[in-house]
């Protein structure tokens, strides 16, 4: 059988020309001359040096890159938590609900996670600043790191735990030694995937940011409905670049973890 | 449970500390039920293991003998009943406070630590000063041969050193018990073999009291001291290996060890222990012996090895009991043949022969009249 068939060719095209060509359109006008977004006057790196003069946009990134270290952090630690309850805790009344619970926000609307939280931050008299904005991606990424480290938990052989038990080490001990390293793969790329959510993210921050705490998503939002400025084509194509490494770097590091660990175990269990 | 040790085995090995009442034993389990939800993994168990026994658990896979196990390393809690390890009850106590270890099935070694890491993982959490630690690890690393691997990590060894990694690291904090839980499971038949040797070996020179679990009855009879056959969470009965297999019980321990021929018939006593057994229409009785005292009719079972069983063409006088019948399958394993007699009323009786002429000069073929004979002492008469 022919792989490169005319029709398999085709689809390739069409199917990669929906998904990139804006993208790829926004990557080379960020290299025009000219300041007129539409119209191309010869290529120059120009505007990412204005950009650089930007203390506006400079300071949102600034602001979305510690929201997005911290919440991750914060997700991480909770979502491995709550990954490692639900898988190791077997059956308890209301196990279905606790992990239908986790998975939620997954399928939930983000305006209607916004909104809610930007109530409650108001209930409770909680001034709208980085702190909100933190809070609230981590609640929102928090399910996706547990999805990840729980998929793994899922294939740890518990056996390992209970040597550690069993040779002296306390639970506390046993989960800092043998599970976490072991599992460490996987919460890294929680981890970075929690990181890529948070630079993302437009609606959830727009309900909860403050005056003093734009983050570039929202900067980028609103200098574009007063006209699209090459200087945007110019910090969409860094933020298209970091968000590529950090999609590529997490399922690299998934993918090798998985390879290695099945290596491992099958050379570790099987003779 | 009764005890039958045979004389000459208590001549030849001094050690058997369950036949003195004085002896205190290592672990007693009294009146131990565990229960699953609904399901019974074990049954009212009460046994007594004693300092120094390489003891094993022996039965089919859901017997409930790993459950047994895993509770004496802290893994589960009897439903009721109460388990003493060196007199002291060790309910409540978590895995990491008892003075047992266990060695996985799965060896369950660390696979981000190397070999030495492994062996010294114990040693580190019970605060010993590191100079001491890094003794006693080059002391497990050579007491299993394993100095040179010491710095590999667990995948980059063979199945053989895993196996022993598994044990140094489990005797390293030299526990008052060592758990083994089908710890040669995962070897090939050779390496097995070889295995139990060196297993025994190690028990001896450690001291430690060994419990292991196994499903493999040649495993349990080569390295045990005592065995206990399990079956639905009850045990069925504990006695040395050779007491197991010349004077079992029940027809569930003869069959389960070893291969055995078990005719059905009704008991008349003949006096001095001598019975002798109806178990076919006009065919003359057969004679067994039992201790046991049994009433005229009694329902019976005549437990008989194969290899107590002697293949004639004749009919050997001389013997107490012989039987007609026609060779119905030979199995030829080269040392030995297995003769499969169909007798007179469509039984099936196996004889054993130690092969030590040539096969042309097998004298008995298929579809061939023979004698089956055995003494009045070779088999042993079951009542369950």
């Amino acid at each position: 059988m022919n792989r490169f068939s005319w029709f398999n060719a085709t689809s390739l095209t069409l199917g990669f020309a929906f998904l990139y060509l804006p993208m790829v359109i926004l990557v080379i006008y960020s290299f025009n001359e000219s300041k007129l977004v539409t119209v191309w006057a010869g290529f120059s790196t120009r505007w990412y040096g204005e950009l650089l003069q930007n203390d506006a946009f400079l300071d949102a990134a600034w602001v979305t890159l510690r929201v997005a270290v911290f919440s991750s952090t914060l997700a991480t630690v909770l979502g491995t938590m709550a990954a490692y309850v639900l898988v190791r805790a077997g059956r308890f009344p209301g196990r279905t609900l606790f992990s239908g619970m986790i998975y939620a926000p997954l399928v939930m609307p983000e305006v209607i996670t916004g909104l809610s939280l930007l109530l409650l931050f108001i209930g409770i008299g909680l001034d709208r600043g980085i702190l909100t904005i933190v809070l609230a991606h981590t609640t929102f990424s928090m399910c996706y790191v547990s999805v990840v480290v729980s998929s793994r938990l899922v294939s740890f052989d518990r056996s390992l735990e209970e040597a550690a038990l069993d040779l002296g080490a306390t639970p506390f001990d046993a989960f800092r030694l043998v599970t976490l390293p072991i599992i460490a793969p996987a919460v890294i790329s929680g981890w970075l995937l929690a990181f890529t959510l948070s630079l993302d993210d437009l609606v959830i921050a727009s309900f909860t940011s403050g005056p003093s705490s734009t983050t570039l998503p929202i900067k980028i939002f609103s200098a574009v409905r007063l006209g699209v400025s090459p200087e945007i084509n110019a910090l969409s194509t860094i933020l298209i670049g970091i968000v590529t490494i950090g999609v590529i770097t997490a399922s690299l590091v998934s993918k090798r973890a998985v390879i290695r660990r099945q290596r491992e175990e099958q050379a570790a269990f099987q003779t | 449970m009764a005890q039958a040790t045979k004389p000459q085995r208590a001549k030849a090995e001094a050690f058997a500390p369950w036949q003195d009442a004085s002896t205190r034993p290592l672990i007693e389990f009294r009146g131990v039920t565990k229960r699953f939800g609904t399901f019974t993994a074990i049954d009212d168990i009460s046994l007594d293991i004693y300092a120094k026994e390489f003891f094993a658990l022996l039965g089919p896979s859901g017997c409930g003998k790993t459950t047994l196990m895993r509770m004496l390393g802290g893994f589960e809690t009897p439903t009721e009943g109460t388990i003493l390890l060196d007199g002291q009850d060790v309910a409540g106590v978590p895995p990491n406070r008892r003075a047992t270890n266990m060695m996985f099935q799965s060896y369950a070694l660390f696979p981000h630590l190397d070999i030495a890491e492994n062996i010294a993982f114990g040693l580190r959490r019970a605060k010993i000063p590191k100079d001491q630690i890094a003794a006693r690890v080059d002391e497990m690393l050579k007491l299993v041969q394993l100095t040179p691997y010491r710095s590999r990590k667990p995948h980059q060894v063979s199945g053989g050193q895993r196996q022993r990694v598994a044990l140094a690291r489990a005797l390293a904090r030299a526990p008052k018990l060592l758990l083994l839980d089908e710890p040669l499971g995962a070897l090939d038949k050779k390496l097995r073999q070889e295995t139990q040797f060196e297993l025994m070996d190690i028990q001896e020179k450690t001291g430690t009291t060994f419990v292991i679990v196994t499903h493999d009855q040649e495993e349990a009879m080569t390295v045990a001291s005592r065995v206990a056959v399990m079956d639905h969470g009850k045990l069925v009965q504990v006695a040395t290996p050779d007491a197991i297999y010349e004077t079992p019980n029940s027809t569930y321990v003869a069959d389960f060890i070893g291969d055995v021929n078990i005719i059905e018939g009704a008991a008349t006593p003949l006096g001095e222990g001598r019975y002798e057994i109806h178990w076919a229409e006009g065919a003359t009785p057969l004679i067994g012996t039992t201790d046991e005292a049994l009433a005229t009719g009694a329902k019976v079972y005549l437990a008989i090895r194969p290899e107590k069983v002697a293949i004639s063409t004749e009919n050997p006088e001389s013997r107490a009991n012989a039987v007609p019948g026609t060779v119905h399958d030979i199995a030829y394993l080269g040392n030995i043949s297995t003769y499969h007699v169909e007798l007179a009323n469509g039984a099936i009786v196996k004889a054993q022969t130690a092969n030590t002429h040539r096969i042309a000069r097998r004298d008995i073929t298929w579809d061939d009249p023979v004698w089956l004979s055995w003494t009045d002492t070779a088999g042993v008469v079951l009542t369950r």
